[in-house]
């Protein structure tokens, strides 16, 4: 059932040609020339018209990113305004099923980051008593810069009973060690861990829902999803030409994030470099996932100098508080009239600012979450922590270690959910598939 | 219950057979030679009185020595069903008759009516024609039709001890038969579906029925026997129950299915696995849903028998593909047997009903697949 990888993201005909079915590139052509109707489609009107019809579809929100190249799409790839994130377990035990899986879970991503069908016949092209290979609901969207990431977790390598699953228990890499726990952590176990993760984000929320859905249905049997979380609204920029987020706090978030324009940074911060530990994972990068529980009506009600002394930022600017811009840099040093630091020890910027942690960095790209509401008249809202990085032992661990235990903003945080994954190179050509570099 | 019908037969070509391949009528003179085969069964062991026979009808004669109630089946290659005896109660014997063309064949006793059964090697042998692809499809709607008359007479039978019970006021013994009657509705939840008013006066759930019905059938019985324990008013809605199930019965002994109509209603069983077995909602009261999630499958493995020598010649993969999930689910379902019935759904942890979601999606998507492979 499954064909080789990727062949046909790149070799298959178009579906105006063959004539099977809806092609959601043909509905992108109409919009782009101008068919105001079509244009309508929601995300990508406004670029479009800004583009002036010139622009090409990579810059554009409703346009594609690139599926291959030298690293996964979805991580400097500047942020899309939706999420949908999965976790799943493999159900089976025969290696062969699960490599065939990730064969067949690439050709469909490259397939759907392009703006087509997860499968070759699509959602209404094939005879009608079969059911269809895509499902559908993303026909006559655009590719809306989707992006489709996947990376592997420990519990892949080794399970809990310590047994090598799938032959490849010794090229678990060591960065890719078990979090510690944190203090305060109140994690659910449920909601937390998973084999493999696939995390996709669009600038729509239909097509992000969709790549998610083709490709759990094209798993089942292998694999099972063991969580999932939808976000909206972005909460840190990955680029300079993004301008930057609020959270649900209201504060500006990720302002001195990890950026793709600052290639020294990520190389050093951001890619797993040759020689750092398994020779698979060169080009890639780890994932930590943090789902932060927000009480966000207590927050509310707290008073601004309080909601600003704790974040060490300003609510209106995000300028450091004592700083003037956003992104002038906060002077831990300095003192107020009272003698005591402007920024608080315990603000939230000063213990996760680089200065104060050796240096260390991570690429952020976490989105906001309401799960409706817990029942108790709340909002069950938060912050789906995303972050990339080069080793979570230099990185994540140490700051959130610090974070946990003195960061001002814990009364108002719950950390209930948890994830670790080491997220392979990207895919290079269209026989490339994720996780070859591990599987070969 | 679920409201999923039968897709309408789409290929006019594929239609029906209007006759039976001569089996169960009983009106065939010629019984096999020398007499039926003797099979003597009891809980522990299933005798057959001779395993190499000639190839053509052969007539079984079934004895139930042992204590629990038994089924006995002629399976073909994948468990297609050639025939089968149900509810044979102790002490008594039932005819089993039966076209084998030639080929390896297993028989199986199922004392309590569950699980495996104890299995024997049947070898015919003879002259019996290869199958045709399209008589493969045309054989399929006969096979599958012994299977759904054997189910139904199974159901009245099971019923009308059921509505009995209900009547005379006996609680326990009416909660004991629930179960098993339920077991041969489930089979062929999806041909008894399929005549649209019976099922939800038989089957309905209360959220179901619409304004101005009445709460009636299996259901209605069973939040009476398990939530307040009194059924001593159940005698109008027990009797109508049987008025209804004898009707269906009627009705699905003269359907004539399509192979399409098969294939879609294996995996419309495995769908009433996922919807409404793993979650507890077809039998809130009792919770038994394990013993329908169990009909369920095999009804829809039922199904898939028979239409198995048209996918050997049409899609072999997918049935190496079929027979792998569905052994994977029968050993998930397998752990949470409880004597000769199952576990109720309540006493399954979540991971545990996670693990039989996961394996029957794992099931229907192959099942999915079979439609298509038939229709062309």
């Amino acid at each position: 059932m499954s064909t080789p990888a990727g062949g046909d993201a790149t070799s298959e005909p178009n579906s105006e040609q063959t004539g099977r079915g809806i092609s959601r590139r043909r509905a992108m052509t109409l919009a782009g020339v101008g068919a105001a109707g079509v244009g309508a489609v929601a995300a990508g009107a406004g670029a479009l018209i800004a583009g002036g019809g010139e622009a090409s579809a990579t810059e554009t929100a409703a346009g594609a990113v690139p599926f291959l190249g030298e690293h996964q799409a979805g991580i400097t790839t500047a942020a899309q305004d939706r999420l949908h994130f999965v976790a799943f377990d493999v159900v089976t035990k025969d290696r062969d099923r699960l490599v065939a899986m990730l064969q067949e879970w690439t050709a469909a991503a490259a397939r759907m980051t392009a703006g087509k069908d997860a499968g070759l016949i699509g959602a209404v092209g094939g005879v009608p008593e079969a059911p269809p290979d895509d499902t559908g609901e993303a026909l006559g969207l655009p590719p809306s810069q989707l992006t489709v990431t996947v990376g592997f977790g420990p519990s892949l390598f080794r399970d809990a009973q310590g047994r090598d699953r799938f032959g490849i228990a010794d090229r678990r890499p060591t960065a890719l060690a078990d979090l510690p726990h944190f203090a305060g952590d109140a994690l659910k176990p449920e909601l937390s861990g998973g084999d493999i993760c696939v995390q996709a984000c669009a600038n729509d929320p239909q097509v992000a829902v969709h790549a998610i859905r083709n490709l759990a249905r094209i798993g089942m049997g292998v694999v099972s999803v063991r969580w999932s979380q939808l976000g909206f609204g972005r909460t840190s920029s990955t680029s300079r030409g993004q301008a930057t987020p609020r959270n649900l706090f209201g504060f500006k978030d990720g302002t001195a994030n990890l950026k793709a324009e600052d290639a020294g940074l990520l190389r050093e911060q951001l890619w797993v470099q040759p020689g750092d530990g398994p020779d698979w994972m060169a080009g890639g990068s780890y994932l930590v996932t943090r789902k932060i529980r927000m009480l966000i009506e207590t927050w509310d009600r707290s008073p601004l100098a309080e909601q600003e002394m704790i974040t060490g930022r300003t609510k209106g600017s995000g300028a450091p508080l004592g700083r003037r811009d956003e992104f002038d840099e906060p002077d831990f040093a300095a003192k107020g009239d009272d003698g005591e630091p402007v920024i608080a020890p315990t603000a939230h910027v000063r213990l996760a600012h680089p200065d104060q942690n050796g240096g260390a960095r991570l690429l952020r790209r976490g989105y906001n979450f309401v799960d409706g509401s817990d029942g108790l008249g709340r909002l069950d809202a938060g912050l789906f922590f995303i972050a990339y990085q080069r080793d979570p032992r230099k990185q994540f661990v140490p700051i959130q270690t610090r974070l946990a235990r003195n960061d001002a903003m814990n009364e108002y945080l719950r950390h209930v959910s948890s994830g670790l994954f080491a997220c392979p190179p990207g895919v290079r050509d269209a026989a490339d598939w994720w996780g070859r570099t591990l599987f070969s | 219950m679920r409201t999923t019908r039968f897709v309408a037969p789409a290929a006019a070509g594929l239609l029906a057979v209007a006759g039976l391949a001569g089996c169960g009528g009983g009106d065939d003179a010629d019984a096999t030679a020398g007499g039926p085969i003797a099979v003597k069964a009891t809980d522990s062991a299933c005798e057959v009185g001779s395993t190499e026979i000639d190839a053509g009808q052969v007539t079984f004669k079934v004895t139930n020595n042992g204590s629990k109630v038994n089924e006995f089946y002629v399976y073909a290659a994948g468990d297609r069903v050639m025939g089968e005896v149900e509810n044979i109660a102790p002490g008594l014997s039932r005819e089993l008759r039966v076209e084998l063309p030639a080929g390896t064949y297993e028989t199986a006793c199922k004392p309590g009516m569950s699980g495996r059964g104890i299995r024997g090697a049947l070898k015919v042998s003879g002259t019996a024609a290869s199958v045709a692809p399209d008589a493969a499809l045309t054989e399929a709607t006969a096979s599958y039709q012994r299977y759904v008359r054997s189910q139904t007479a199974a159901l009245l039978t099971r019923t009308e001890e059921f509505v009995a019970a209900v009547k005379g006021n006996d609680v326990a013994k009416a909660k004991a038969l629930y179960p098993v009657a339920r077991t041969y509705w489930e089979r062929i939840e999806p041909v008894a579906e399929s005549f649209g008013d019976l099922d939800p006066k038989i089957d309905g759930r209360e959220e179901v029925v619409e304004e101005g019905m009445e709460f009636t059938g299996f259901h209605r019985i069973e939040k009476d026997l398990w939530t307040t324990g009194d059924i001593s008013k159940d005698g109008p809605i027990a009797d109508q129950l049987l008025v209804d199930v004898k009707a269906i019965v009627a009705k699905a002994d003269a359907e004539k299915l399509t192979p399409l109509q098969l294939a879609n209603g294996a995996k419309a069983l495995l769908d009433e696995v996922a919807s409404g077995k793993i979650t507890g909602e077809e039998e809130r009261y009792s919770h038994t849903d394990l013993w329908d999630f169990n009909a369920n499958l095999e009804g829809s493995k039922a199904a898939v028998g028979a239409l198995r020598p048209a996918l050997e010649q049409r899609a072999p993969d997918l049935v190496k593909q079929l027979d792998a999930e569905f052994a994977n689910v029968e050993a998930a379902l397998g752990k949470h047997r409880a004597g000769d019935g199952w576990k109720l759904h309540t006493q399954l942890s979540k991971t545990e009903l996670k693990e039989l979601s996961d394996s029957i999606n794992a099931l229907a998507e192959p099942v999915s697949k079979i439609a298509a492979a038939v229709a062309r």
